[in-house]
């Protein structure tokens, strides 16, 4: 019973017959309950990671077991769906490496410039429109880019370039890029705007114009920054599935030829994945085991990523 | 200009040297900003294009079928809402108690360090890993099977980072003040949070929620992954049913060679970016409504 | 330099010690805000603590409710007793504790998401159920105790928001006086007021402290020596004096006290 439940309001008065024990009490139960579950809560998100690793963990020691290390390391040729089976991992690294290059060599001059313009020289209003125009573009499925590679990019490019595929790895990274693009955009334009207002007004004051400026001295003191939002960019590509899987193609080649059909680590799981390959099989511990390298891979990077954020905003 | 008045010199009325690549570079940075968005509208509208003719209520209405012309989203349509609903019941009260439990209990203790660089983390993760993980934790070692419930698990672990960052960012806009005026009324954290912080806090919780759970209707690579079906000519009828969704049966539509597929394809895109927008309107609407009310 | 501190208990008092304050020392991480602070606060009276910004008067009065430990990395040492027992004592429940010692604060702060009527009766239904007529008293009476009745007895169904600040700031401490406490902190509760609303709020402390006993911090010496019957002076975290309003404003024992007071600095 909580002490002021008798208190007479009446009188307005507080009840003089309180005596000096009543503040002793615990927490009613209930608290201590509902924070247990709310913690427990925030812990299941730990789990989840502990269950990534696991399953990743699990069958690719499996794999290993059976096949070894060596095969996937010292082996050129990726073939676990054929008689004939090589285990090299290089194909899909190289399929992986090559649209993830050329997505980047689209988002990041596109990016880039987008940032500098919304935080440099658009008015407050143009900035107001393009800023969500720019996010609607990050929140396109990745199902309708892919449509677009195959469907609209890719017969396009043939015109220009007759010899290309019908599945290749330059129209599945042109529309890759431009989906990471705002990526870019966004978190460099926060790197751009945490550069203080006095170093820009130094350089004016020093009589150079606005472009220089920019250049010279805004952009190298956001050069943390926008290393990050970079590296994060690469580790999106790196883990982009639809696009590549709709419009790269399902063939592991050891090439950095932009126009021949590839095969990506993310399109090759959804290879096996659409196919009937029973549990506890080489080929289905094959896709963990890809799985693994692609989760490496894009967390180093995301690690790296949040490293040169923090140490750059620590600068500033 | 945002604030350039105060020190652009570029409203210097002398001519300088430069003036005409200074233009340049303003025009370089505005196309590489139109161009993209161009990108996209050229997407949207090619799809419209492409697909408007085949939208009727009969391919709204009608299962897959073997042959193009007669082929329907109906089995996709149902598959996503189910999972887009199941996906909400799960990764809700999940990603909000975390929320909570950082923001209002946590605070520094090395628990909570440690659930918000794991957050992070799970944020960058290839959204098709969640994927290996629902085949090999849902399906397999928990036997929800090729399920609505596992295809519905691995996309609300999937969502759990960005519910849990937009539940907490709205929970930070409760003034401090107010909590404080709660526990000097002698209310306990719960009841604080219950009662003071909640009713302010849910406009933002909930919008977040939608907008993040409309993303999830997007994701195809995880459900492909486990193992959701591409050709299903029944609606799912329970959380242990095989399903399919509307992406996945895009994804199985832009796969054939033949053309009338394509058709379907940018016909069931049509419906999938609608029934985005939709749940991205709604979100704006609920987010104005709650906040006219509060305010 | 640790000046000697003129440790000046109120000479005849006429009622006893209701908040006891011994060598209470306060910090915030690292930071020691306040360095030994002893005060014996009498019942059923008007306590001002004055001082210039960043003396600590606001962490002292929030250790007396247990609100300072609520800011991260807030830690404190010493004895505080409300009749006698210690607040910081092991199965002390400082939500209790909150429920015997009100606060009002320095912004008007009633809740966004209710009523006039919910925000006096909040206190009461955060904790626990109340039936109607039950609920309609305490809302009368508490309305009544802080002078506000009158004027919102018409609306009691509006937003707490619509009100003015002086309003809303009477609000707070009908909101303060519904859970039926005995001391009422107020920390700077007229810093965000013109100054009608303030005399307003200082009317209502001299009605009030024949009921409660009150505790005001207020970086306002007039406001101080107008509402109090005690001043305690503090000068970077340390009690300088504390003594009968009028002789610390008539004839202050320590030099400092005096220049603060002549306004030499501050």
């Amino acid at each position: 019973m909580r002490a002021s439940e008798t208190i007479a309001m009446t009188t307005g008065s507080p009840d003089s017959t309180r005596t000096a024990t009543e503040l002793r009490g615990v927490p009613p139960r209930g608290e201590r309950l509902i924070e247990m579950a709310l913690a427990g809560a925030g812990l299941l998100t730990v789990f989840t990671t502990v269950g990534i690793l696991m399953v990743l963990a699990v069958e690719s020691f499996e794999f290993l077991k059976q096949v070894g290390i060596t095969a996937l390391i010292f082996d050129t040729q990726w073939t676990p769906l054929f008689a004939d089976k090589h285990f090299g991992l290089w194909p899909l690294l190289a399929g992986t490496a090559l649209t993830s290059l050329i997505a980047i060599a689209v988002a990041l001059p596109l990016g880039l410039l987008s940032a500098i313009f919304m935080s440099e020289l658009a008015s407050e209003r143009a900035r107001k429109i393009l800023k969500p125009a720019l996010e609607m573009l990050a929140g396109v499925p990745t199902i309708v880019y892919g449509y677009f590679a195959l469907v609209v990019v890719t017969p396009l490019l043939q015109r220009v370039i007759p010899d290309l595929g019908g599945f290749n790895a330059l129209s599945a990274g042109l529309v890759m890029g431009i989906m990471i693009m705002p990526l870019i955009a966004s978190l460099t334009e926060d790197a751009l705007y945490s550069v203080p207002r006095s170093l820009r007004e130094a350089a004016y004051a020093l009589g150079a114009s606005k472009v220089p400026t920019i250049l010279r001295v805004v952009v190298p003191a956001a050069m943390g920054g926008i290393s990050a939002s970079v590296i994060l960019a690469v580790s999106r590509a790196v883990g982009e599935t639809m696009i590549v899987a709709i419009a790269a193609g399902q063939e592991p080649h050891l090439t950095l030829d932009p126009r021949v059909p590839i095969e990506t680590m993310t399109a090759y799981i959804v290879q096996v994945s659409l196919g009937d390959t029973p549990a506890g099989t080489l080929e289905y511990r094959t896709i963990f085991v890809v799985g693994t390298a692609l989760f490496l891979l894009t967390f180093g990077m995301n690690v790296l990523s949040y490293r040169l954020s923090r140490r750059f905003r620590g600068a500033t | 200009m945002s604030g350039a008045q105060l020190s652009s010199p570029t409203t210097a009325t002398t001519r300088r040297r430069g003036l005409y690549s200074e233009r340049a570079f303003y025009a370089l940075a505005l196309l590489s900003i139109i161009l993209p968005l161009a990108m996209l509208a050229i997407m949207l509208l090619g799809v419209l294009k492409n697909g408007g003719a085949r939208l009727s209520w009969d391919f709204i209405t009608s299962y897959p079928s073997r042959k193009a012309d007669h082929a329907g989203i109906l089995p996709g349509l149902v598959g996503s809402l189910y999972l887009m609903g199941l996906t909400a019941l799960i990764a809700l009260p999940l990603g909000v108690g975390a929320a909570i439990y950082l923001e209002e209990y946590g605070k520094q203790s090395r628990m909570s360090r440690l659930i918000e660089v794991n957050i992070a983390n799970l944020a960058g993760v290839p959204s098709i890993v969640y994927g290996l993980l629902g085949l090999g934790l849902f399906v397999r070692i928990l036997h929800f099977g090729r399920s609505l419930l596992a295809g519905a698990s691995t996309l609300a672990l999937l969502v759990l980072p960005m519910v849990v960052l937009v539940s907490r960012e709205a929970l930070r806009t409760v003034p401090r003040g107010l909590r404080e005026a709660a526990f000097a009324l002698g209310a306990t954290q719960w009841q604080t949070i219950r009662q003071v912080v909640l009713p302010i806090a849910y406009p933002g919780i909930l919008t977040g929620a939608i907008l993040a759970l409309s993303r999830a209707i997007g994701e195809t690579a995880p459900l492909v992954v486990i193992g959701a079906l591409t050709y299903i000519t029944f609606v799912p009828d329970g959380v242990d049913a095989p399903f399919t969704a509307l992406p996945i049966q895009i994804f199985n539509w832009v796969s054939r060679p033949q053309k009338a597929f394509i058709v379907d394809a940018a016909a069931g895109i049509v419906v999938l970016v609608l029934t985005m927008l939709i749940l991205n309107g709604v979100a704006i609407y609920l987010r104005n409504r709650l906040q006219k009310r509060a305010s | 330099m640790r000046p000697a501190v003129f440790q000046s208990t109120p000479p005849p008092r006429p009622s006893p010690v209701k908040l006891g304050v011994d060598q209470v020392r306060a910090w915030f991480g690292s930071h020691q805000v306040l360095h030994g602070i002893d005060m014996q606060i009498p019942e059923q009276s008007v306590t001002a603590i004055i001082g210039p910004s960043g003396c600590g008067k606001s962490t002292l009065i929030r250790s007396l409710n247990r609100m300072h430990e609520l800011t991260e990395g807030a830690r404190l040492e010493g004895r505080i007793t409300l009749d006698g027992v210690d607040v910081y004592g092991k199965d002390v429940d400082p939500v209790l504790l909150r429920r015997r010692v009100g606060m009002v604060f320095q912004k008007p702060n009633p809740f966004p998401s209710m009523s006039i009527r919910d925000n006096v009766l909040a206190g009461l239904r955060l904790t626990r159920s109340l039936d109607r007529s039950r609920a309609a008293e305490i809302t009368e009476t508490a309305l009544r105790g802080a002078a506000l009745w009158d004027e919102v007895k018409d609306r009691l169904d509006t937003p707490g928001v619509s009100l003015s600040g002086g309003q809303q700031q009477r609000l707070c401490i009908a909101r303060s006086l519904a859970v039926a406490p005995e001391v009422l902190l107020m920390d700077e509760p007229c810093s965000a007021l013109d100054p009608v609303a303030t005399s307003r709020i200082e009317d209502l402390i001299h009605t009030l402290k024949t009921t409660y006993t009150i505790v005001i911090v207020t970086h306002n010496m007039q406001q101080a020596a107008r509402v109090s019957d005690y001043t305690a002076f503090l000068l970077t975290g340390e009690l300088v004096e504390f003594s009968e309003t009028n002789r610390l404003f008539t004839s202050p024992r320590d030099t400092r006290t005096e220049d603060y007071i002549t306004g030499k600095f501050g």
